[in-house]
């Protein structure tokens, strides 16, 4: 059954009679919503009689029209009296969406907000390192509460399961610079240099940058967005009351995962993308694909390689921290998990890179150039 | 049909007997069966309580009533449409019939109350002016038994129980003819569980609800439901009025009503019928002498 929610206005004794026929439900008040909302003039009866079905929506309706014409209402079926007296005291005023400030106020507020909140950000971090380093010391001191199994568990998560795509990526650099280096290197005759350029640059910078990245990308979000989660469901909360610090059971395992992973991922990515280039050599430079990979022996410096390797844990522990630290950060709602997710792997990455530029530069003055 | 006449097109209220018809349902996780064969039938107009132990799938009946579970077998039919046969989202004309409040409120978290109200009118209802939906949104969330600041608060600024009336303001934003409620008063305070009860029991009467209701709660059983459904052995195994199910012989329904929490909540309920219908000093005496006897009586 179809019909359409109808009204008509006319002369009856006492003044103007509103008579609303047809469905006045939620699915068709639609229809004549904004039409009985800007009746003008005077009605003194709101008749109901001719209403087939009605709703609370119908009913709340005609208590509006009546409320604000000072109508009386008549003809209101069994139902409809009923609906309306359950309707009776229920006008509000109140706004729908969360309370918000005018534009011009808004804005330079959010302006401020976020400065203060960049300060406030780096006193989180620093001092949730501090109480990292107070739980490991107290970890230290009690061995025996040390989660191995947490640990092994986010290590295979970290490290081995991200073994194929970080090889993958790390052989494409790798032909990459190979394959550029030659076409420029062999404008000066210096195509064999190729070898020191991919043995070095990717054992000292690339291997361990682009790990880093992909760690971040992999891991911090996954540390932020099931840590978020949790605080969302009251779980730490809930470990905390049962005597478990958040801190030793999903913050250091996690941290130390990510502390003792990225060596060993870096390493793995700056092989890769060597044999990557010794592919190319093989291929486009005649280099012999054996002969490439002992020339790296020669050509690159021991240094080379620990400059990689002592960049990578503190990669990988500003990836943990930042990925932990915003995970328990979120409060509220679902969105603060997509947020601090967010946070977590740009700031990660960001620091990463910043401090990448300064060991570059302090390890230059060593004398490991 | 014209354009016009199918954009307000309404559904007639629902005038026969059964809204819901579960037939030959079998729900099967893994090795698992949790349904086997279970008929059910919910009358127009009543509040059938479900009841069972934990883990006996009154939830998962729920899913597959409301089509988010698809059973491997069996049928479901509410306002005699198969819910089985029709994809998960698709549109057959049901679910804008019925409201839905989840054992643990499901509200949207970055939305205010009266924006989660809102939600299913603007999917069903994009027609209806924005000033209207508003009223609407207030209105429900008053009825709701939420007091007015509520309706601009987000569900985290909320307690467990105004969430769960928040859910219930939500599950009626579109008028449903159908209501189902999962363990709504699970949580609860023993007032705030009697009022939400009685809520439910004047929201039924004034919009001429059916309601499914899934519960646990006892006094809600005695207070407000119609008729109980009893899970248990993979079946609904009776479906009575709760003086007529203590009368039955089944070792489970014995224990729950009959146990100690059960008898307690039938004096509680014989207590307040006393007190209704017997104003006279003599049976204030009865009165109180029979409370004495139940509270010695659960010492002992
Ligand atoms: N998605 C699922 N996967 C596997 N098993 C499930 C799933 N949902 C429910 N179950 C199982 O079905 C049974 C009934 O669950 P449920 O309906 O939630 O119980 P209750 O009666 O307490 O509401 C339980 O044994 C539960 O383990
Ligand atoms: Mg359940």
């Amino acid at each position: 059954m179809t019909g359409l929610a109808e009204y008509e206005l006319h002369e009856g004794e006492g003044g103007a009679v509103l008579a609303l026929t047809g469905p006045y439900l939620v699915s068709s008040i639609g229809a004549v919503d904004e039409d009985l909302r800007s009746l003008e003039g005077d009605i003194a009866q709101v008749d109901l009689s001719g209403v087939s079905e009605i709703d609370t929506v119908g009913a709340w309706m005609a208590c509006h029209i009546a409320t604000r014409h000072n109508a009386t209402i008549t003809g209101a079926s069994e139902r409809a009296q009923r609906l309306l007296g359950a309707l009776e005291g229920m006008d509000s005023e109140e706004q729908i969406a969360a309370p918000r400030l005018p534009v011009w106020s808004r804005v330079p507020e959010a302006m401020g907000e976020k400065v203060f909140n960049a300060r406030t950000g780096v006193y989180g971090v620093l001092s949730f390192l501090g109480s990292l380093i107070l739980a490991t010391w107290s970890l230290l001191r009690n061995p025996r509460r040390f989660r191995m199994v947490a640990l092994v568990r986010q290590a295979e998560l970290v490290g081995v399961s991200a073994l194929p795509i970080i090889g993958l990526m790390s052989f494409l650099i790798g032909i990459v610079i190979a394959q550029q280096g030659a076409v420029q290197l062999a404008q000066f005759g210096a195509e064999t240099l190729t070898i020191n350029l991919v043995g070095r640059i990717t054992l000292r910078e690339l291997g361990v940058l682009m790990t880093a990245i992909m760690v971040a990308g992999r891991s911090g979000s996954a540390f932020a967005a099931q840590l978020g989660t949790m605080k969302l469901t009251e779980e730490v909360d809930a470990m905390r009351t049962i005597g478990i610090a958040p801190m030793e059971a999903l913050v250091i395992p996690r941290i130390m995962a990510a502390v003792l992973m990225m060596p060993l991922l870096g390493f793995y990515a700056s092989c890769m993308a060597i044999i990557g280039g010794a592919v190319i050599g093989d291929v486009i430079l005649g280099i012999p694909f054996w002969t490439f990979l002992s020339r790296i022996q020669e050509v690159v410096p021991t240094y080379d390689l620990w400059v990689g390797l002592i960049k990578a844990p503190v990669f990988g522990l500003i990836i943990g921290l930042a990925g932990c630290y915003h995970g328990l950060q979120v409060r509220g709602n679902s969105e603060e998990v997509g947020i601090r997710t967010t946070m977590a792997v740009v700031s990660a990455i960001f620091a990463v890179i910043v401090l990448d530029a300064f060991f570059a530069v302090f390890f230059t003055e060593l004398g490991w150039g | 049909m014209s354009e016009e006449e199918n954009a307000f097109h309404h559904h007639a209220r629902y005038r026969g007997d059964y809204p819901i018809v579960v037939e030959g349902l079998t729900n099967r996780f893994g090795e698992i069966t949790v349904h086997e064969d279970l008929d059910l039938k919910v009358q127009r107009g009543e509040i059938l309580g479900v009841v069972g132990g934990s883990g006996t799938g009154k939830s998962v009946l729920m899913r597959s009533i409301i089509g988010l579970q698809t059973p491997n077998a069996g049928d479901v039919r509410v306002f005699d449409k198969s819910i089985i046969e029709a994809e998960p989202d698709e549109e057959i004309g049901v679910r804008d019939r019925w409201g839905v409040l989840f054992q643990g409120g499901a509200l949207f978290s970055t939305l205010t109350v009266g924006e989660n109200v809102e939600v299913p009118l603007k999917q069903f209802y994009p027609e209806i002016s924005d000033e209207l939906r508003h009223e609407i949104a207030r209105y429900k969330v008053l009825l709701s038994g939420l007091p007015e600041e509520a309706v601009s608060k987000y569900p985290s600024e909320l307690s467990g129980g105004m969430k769960k009336r928040a859910g219930l303001a939500r599950a009626l934003a579109l008028d449903p003819e159908l209501l189902f409620l999962d363990e709504p008063t699970a949580g609860l305070d023993p007032i705030g569980a009697a009022a939400f009860d009685r809520l439910t029991r004047e929201l039924k009467e004034t919009l001429g609800l059916t309601v499914f209701l899934i519960t646990h709660d006892l006094d809600t059983l005695h207070e407000i439901c119609d008729r109980v459904a009893v899970l248990a052995d993979r079946k609904v195994i009776a479906v009575d009025t709760v003086p007529n199910l203590m009368d039955l012989d089944h070792p489970w329904i014995q224990e729950y009503f009959n146990g100690p929490r059960g008898r307690a909540a039938l004096t509680a309920q014989a207590l307040d019928e006393l007190r209704k219908h017997m104003d006279l000093p003599i049976a204030e005496h009865a009165v109180k002498a029979l409370d004495n006897a139940s509270s010695s009586k659960d010492k002992a």
